[in-house]
């Protein structure tokens, strides 16, 4: 029994570190390996996806509804960000990071004078149970529930659905995706939103457990830039992989030596894999099957 | 001799704006407008200007890396936190005595040199560039950040130097030079005022020469296209880790010159908004052109403190909006474009 207790505990970990970085990077991963743009503004759609889900659901919305309706205005804000500032910027990719960073600082102090400092959040519901004489929480499993369904959901969508298809011809030759009548533009301006919603559902998700301010989306970018580097440009061979491995990583030092260690070592794990796999986990796998 | 003049020349050269008579004519006027503004103005304008002066190293450190060498470094922050804590950790324990300070200094910058170096090593030689140069420094800067703001125990201590978590590390001496009887110390005041200055037209014209040099020509060219320089035999990663060091130690000095400045330190003197900053700077005032990158960087300095009057929130949200709208509008920069114009209608004047 406390062989079994100390495994589901080490699982348990695991998964949590696994949603964790899975859920902070899939949005990131999707603009990047689509697009080729690195979101810096990625923690701040996290955190708007986080305030949205949290007002609604102070209004009376059950969550599930709330944290939808998160992903649906932190997506839509993303595609009006693509058609203001991204879309003048697809000629020189290095400088849409810079754009980013400075949408980034206006939405961490514009929120900042709109909103206050902090707002009161929403508890984390489910509670939780016992296992082997340690307490879990329910949420933290629906968590890791949900991590696993977006994978599965986002590679139904860029394999099953039209969008998908006109999505991935668009990335892979885009002008001859044009020439073959797609909207290329309107593709870029769904993905970049797909992106946004999805950093708008991790906010969301995780809004139960947090404290509401609005620099919040810090907490996640340093995992997020992480699993995207190590995984590199595809979202399927590349982040849930990485997520994999950088879990390990990280549930095991976080239970050691605490929080910081874990991101201490994620960043060593980083940056010796970057000096190994350049082109990250995902371009070490298509390589090898080329 | 020879040698002295093929340097000389060097002031001037393809890499930077401003040639001929006419520009160092203006160059002399401003130097000799900033040796005299002490003179019109008191102490606490002139401990204020340092301050801005103090920033202008981590700029030109940028403008070398980001500008000329086309390498996203978005974590210098990280070395300007490095060097100033080094700073502090050792003239706390060793005090300030025999000019210890200025050894303390080329000490602390060591240490941020020897960082980079160890940190360019893994990123130069994966050869991994572009975006993701960029946010692999801005993590290490992030965890650094975090890393500082949890050593508020008292178990966090080197020596006799507490570390003292998010309020940060103060009580180090400022900057001490001996001298035959009584030694000099350096409050942010016009002897400070005058040594910064002194410093900075030194490294400004120092890095002149070197961005004229080969090892200038070369690393704008990898810039330009790293096949074609790698195929013209040239080692793509070490001129760029060259100058990854050099510019992270420029980054090290402002953060000795800040620590000593203002005898503290705090771990959100790295953190995403101060490492936002000095990027704004560069990019504002034009990142591939070095005199373009010190008078953006205080043109902006200035324009932020007087916001910050207003509140430092609306700066903030003003400084993102101007580098948002730079990118847009002036992707090379805004002092670039002016100096540009200026050169066309004074003929052959700047590039």
């Amino acid at each position: 029994m406390e062989i079994l207790g100390a495994v589901f505990a080490a699982v348990y970990q695991f998964g949590d570190a696994f949603a964790f970085l899975v859920l902070s990077a899939c949005g990131l991963a999707v603009i990047f390996g689509m697009m080729g743009v690195i979101n810096l503004a990625h923690g701040e759609f996290i955190m708007c996806g986080a305030y949205v889900t949290v007002m609604t659901n102070r209004l009376g919305v059950p969550l599930p509804v709330a944290i939808l309706a998160g992903a649906l205005v932190a997506g839509a804000v993303g595609v009006l960000v693509e058609r203001l500032v991204i879309r003048h910027l697809y000629s020189r990719p290095l400088d849409t990071i810079v754009a980013t960073w400075g949408i980034s600082l206006i939405a961490t102090q514009g929120t900042l004078i709109v909103l206050g400092s902090t707002m009161p959040g929403v508890g984390t519901p489910f509670g939780s149970f016992e296992f082997a004489g340690l307490s879990y929480s329910y949420y933290r499993i629906v968590l890791m529930l949900s991590a696993v369904a977006v994978l599965a959901i986002l590679y139904l969508f860029f394999t099953r659905t039209r969008f998908g298809v006109l999505a991935r011809a668009t990335i892979q030759v885009p002008s001859m995706a044009e020439a073959l009548g797609v909207d290329t533009r309107f593709i870029y301006a769904m993905t970049f939103g797909l992106g946004a919603a999805l950093a708008g559902l991790t906010g969301g998700l995780y809004a139960p457990t947090m404290t509401m301010v609005p620099t919040m989306g810090t907490t996640f970018i340093m995992e997020a830039f992480v699993t995207v580097v190590v995984g590199g440009a595809d979202v399927f061979l590349g982040t849930a992989p990485a997520a994999a491995v950088l879990a390990v990583v990280k549930a095991t030092l976080t239970s050691w030596y605490g929080q910081l260690f874990g991101q201490i070592g994620l960043l060593i794990a980083v940056i010796i894999v970057i000096r190994v796999l350049p082109r990250g986990i995902s371009g070490f796998i298509l390589r090898e099957r080329a | 001799m020879t040698s002295f003049r093929r340097w000389i020349s060097r002031l001037e050269g393809p890499q930077t704006m401003g040639r001929g008579p006419a520009f160092w004519v203006g160059f002399c006027v401003v130097l000799v407008a900033a040796c005299a503004y002490p003179l019109f103005s008191d102490g606490y304008t002139v401990g204020n200007t340092v301050y801005f002066f103090n920033w202008v190293f981590m700029a030109l450190g940028l403008s070398l890396i980001w500008g000329y060498g086309g390498s996203l470094s978005f974590g210098q922050t990280a070395f300007f936190g490095l060097a100033g804590y080094g700073y502090g950790i050792l003239t706390i324990n060793v005090g300030d005595a025999y000019g210890f300070t200025l050894i303390a200094t080329l000490l602390a910058i060591g240490v941020a040199a020897a960082f980079a170096a160890l940190l360019g090593y893994f990123l130069f030689f994966g050869r991994i560039s572009g975006v993701f140069l960029g946010i692999v420094t801005l993590s290490v800067t992030l965890v650094f950040e975090r890393f500082m703001a949890q050593t508020a125990g008292p178990e966090w201590r080197v020596g006799s130097a507490r570390l003292n978590g998010f309020n940060g590390m103060s009580g180090m001496p400022p900057l001490t030079i001996p001298w035959f009887g009584e030694s000099i110390v350096l409050y942010p005041d016009i002897e400070l005022y005058y040594v910064t200055l002194g410093l900075l037209v030194i490294v400004y014209l120092g890095l002149r020469i070197l961005v004229n040099s080969r090892f200038g020509n070369v690393l704008v060219a990898i810039r330009e296209n790293p096949e074609r320089a790698e195929m013209l035999g040239y080692d793509v990663r070490k001129y760029q880790l060259g100058a990854f060091v050099i510019g992270s130690s420029l980054a090290g000095l402002s953060g000795v010159l800040y620590t000593t400045w203002g005898q503290y330190i705090t771990p959100s003197s790295m953190g995403i908004t101060a490492a936002a900053l000095p990027v704004i700077w560069v990019a504002v005032g034009g990142r591939s052109d070095l005199t373009a990158t010190l008078a953006g960087t205080l043109i902006v300095l200035a324009g932020f403190q007087a916001l910050t009057i207003y509140g430092s929130q609306y700066a903030l949200v003003v400084m993102g909006l101007l580098l948002v709208l730079t990118v847009l509008v002036a992707p090379q920069g805004v002092v670039v474009l002016v100096g540009r114009a200026l050169g066309r209608l004074f003929g052959r004047g700047a590039r």
